[in-house]
């Protein structure tokens, strides 16, 4: 050991690669990549019509991102340790404030701005009721979930209602048209959203920060991070991606239901678990997410698409979990 | 002669419990001060008070002559203290470089961090300050493949990099070997001869007598006495030690105010 003056000039740090450590450093990702290029041939040789064609491809791209990119914060809520189960209930309230907005100006800006910021709202108050009241994230969300979806149900008194006058406005192209009348913007959105989350998590001090309160919150704390603020930030950013989600999942179809973001809650979660982010914390991938939330996504269309009924899919989506958490697991004692 | 830092008078409860009860406290520049004390007697919550994660029910904390309020972590940290923790402050799943620059990476105006330099940094004090000389340990090693003796290494010289001036180490020794004991030592030694000041707990009073300019002795939440080293042998401090577990307090045997050197 010594003090920091008698540290000199040395030999400049380079980083070698090689496979192995290659290997260990990514283990889940690249474990996740397998499943899914198997996943993949085995779809592409039993249906070769439906998986060779460019359409069930954009099929995919159209219907994924609706839960896919609120996967993205989520899998930050997870390696943070926490759990989040409010958010399909954001997306609604997130839409009726939307369409309340739009009631009383007109603007489908000033909507889509109202309902970005009911998601902002109620996402930071899931962090304050888990930071200030310390109570458990999963909890606290089973809780807001029920009240958004009530405050939903109230709001709107149950009706669905047309939202056909948002294709006039510039939003409609921008969230959900078609580049070259086939890529769907909401595809972009999720790139976007992937690859703003990822610099988030890997790049900035906010994301080292999540990392290390799902690791070791006592350590974090010791250390001077600010775990409380840490983690309304990540409550923050589930509730305007939800939002957000909701208005894109809306303008899709034009159409709202009070129902919106029912059975997209365990494909999400599923999305995080099966890309490998540990339900402990600490550790965790965007792209493992990203890839699980294309696994899931593809499934029942596949399951179709190679003979069998839809009674299957969730059968198989059940194998597919646990094979593959099974396998995260393993990997992750194996590769230390 | 101002004093690096003092604490005037600082209580602290936990609900019912009081851990310490008008604690008086001084560091001096470019002292060594062991802290001694049975499991309990408020040790680590006086250290944790001077780092900023504890704050003090009443009392008052001075830095430099200065009276600082609300103390935390960050701004402790940036009066120029550095803590090894008695847990280590570890995130064993997270790689060697970011257990380095726990909770204060390099990083710009944005936020956005400086991972090469980080990596850059942690490869030089890994390989000239803590001796890991093997392949297999790079800056992007997770700490959790490390020994105990090399997790405390991590431990010790983070606190150094950020070249602070007041070191505190809480039971640095726990778990080391004899050899890595004795490094810490000298390392120890090294932070009196670059002129700053340490605050060292230890159980083992070997340990703080060898290296202390001055030891005080925690009981049951306040300060029982303290002994500069070089007025008292070994055995009588370990005489004093035992009298004060078995009747808890000294018999007016100690010294007060200056204690410089």
């Amino acid at each position: 050991m010594s003090t920091m003056s008698e540290i000199e000039a040395v030999q400049p740090y380079e980083e070698h690669f090689s496979l192995a450590k290659f290997a260990r450093a990514n283990g889940t990702q690249l474990g996740i990549l397998c499943v899914f290029i198997l996943l993949w041939t085995i779809f592409i040789v039993s249906a070769p019509d439906t998986f060779l064609s460019p359409q069930i491809y954009y099929a995919f791209m159209s219907t994924i991102p609706f839960f896919a990119i609120m996967a993205m914060p989520l899998t930050v809520a997870v390696i943070a340790g926490e759990m989040d189960l409010s958010f399909t209930s954001i997306m609604a309230i997130g839409m009726v404030a939307f369409i309340m907005a739009h009631n009383a100006t007109n603007s489908v800006l000033l909507a889509f701005v109202a309902a970005l910021l009911t998601g902002l709202f109620a996402g930071f108050m899931n962090g304050v009721i888990v930071v200030q009241f310390g109570i458990p994230s999963l909890v606290a969300t089973i809780g807001t979930q029920f009240f958004w979806r009530g405050a939903v149900l109230v709001l709107s008194e149950g009706r669905s209602g047309s939202l056909i006058y948002t294709e006039n406005s510039l939003l409609h192209p921008i969230l959900v048209g078609k580049i070259g009348g086939v890529f769907p913007m909401q595809m972009v959105w999720l790139l976007i959203i992937t690859i703003g989350i990822w610099a988030l998590l890997n790049r900035h001090r906010f994301g080292a920060h999540v990392y290390l309160i799902g690791d070791n919150e006592n350590s974090a704390r010791l250390m001077g991070v600010n775990a409380g603020r840490v983690r309304i930030i990540v409550f923050s950013l589930i509730g305007i991606i939800s939002a957000f989600a909701g208005v894109v999942a809306s303008l899709h179809v034009t159409y709202f239901w009070p129902s919106l973001g029912d059975g997209y809650l365990l494909r999400t979660l599923a999305s995080v678990f099966l890309g490998g982010t540990s339900v402990f914390g600490g550790t965790g991938t965007i792209l493992g997410t990203f890839i699980g939330s294309f696994i899931i996504g593809a499934i029942e269309a596949a399951t179709v698409a190679i003979g069998l009924t839809g009674f299957w899919t969730q059968l198989i989506y059940g194998l597919i979990i646990v094979a593959s958490v099974t396998m995260h697991s393993y990997l992750r004692r194996s590769l230390k | 002669m101002t004093y690096r830092i003092e604490l005037k008078n600082v209580s602290k409860s936990f609900g019912e419990v009081q851990a310490l009860r008008g604690v008086d406290f001084q560091l001096g520049q470019n002292e060594v001060v062991g802290l001694l004390g049975d499991n309990g007697a408020g040790k680590s919550t006086l250290i944790k008070i001077l780092t900023g994660y504890h704050q003090p029910t009443t009392g008052e904390i001075y830095f430099n002559g200065k009276k600082v309020d609300n103390l935390t972590v960050p701004k402790a940290r940036r009066l120029g203290v550095e803590t090894v923790y008695q847990e280590r402050a570890l995130a064993e799943l997270q790689t060697l470089w970011r257990n380095i620059f726990l909770g204060r990476e390099l990083s710009n105006f944005l936020g956005v961090m400086d991972i090469k330099r980080m990596k850059e940094e942690t490869y030089h004090l890994m390989t000239q300050s803590m001796g890991f000389t093997s392949s297999a340990v790079t800056p992007d090693s997770p700490i959790q493949t490390f020994s105990g003796g090399e997790k405390q290494g991590v431990a010790i010289v983070r606190a150094l990099y950020f070249d602070a001036d007041i070191i505190v180490l809480d039971e640095p020794t726990m778990g080391l070997s004899l050899k890595e004991t004795r490094k810490l030592l000298n390392f120890v030694h090294g932070i009196r001869a670059a002129g700053k000041s340490a605050v060292f707990i230890d159980h083992n009073i070997f340990h703080v007598y060898s290296v202390a300019d001055r030891v005080v002795v925690i009981d049951r939440g306040q300060v029982a006495g303290e002994f500069r080293c070089a007025d008292i042998t070994l055995d009588d401090l370990m005489d004093k030690m035992y009298q004060i577990a078995e009747t808890g307090s000294f018999d007016g045997d100690t010294i007060q105010g200056d204690s410089q050197q």
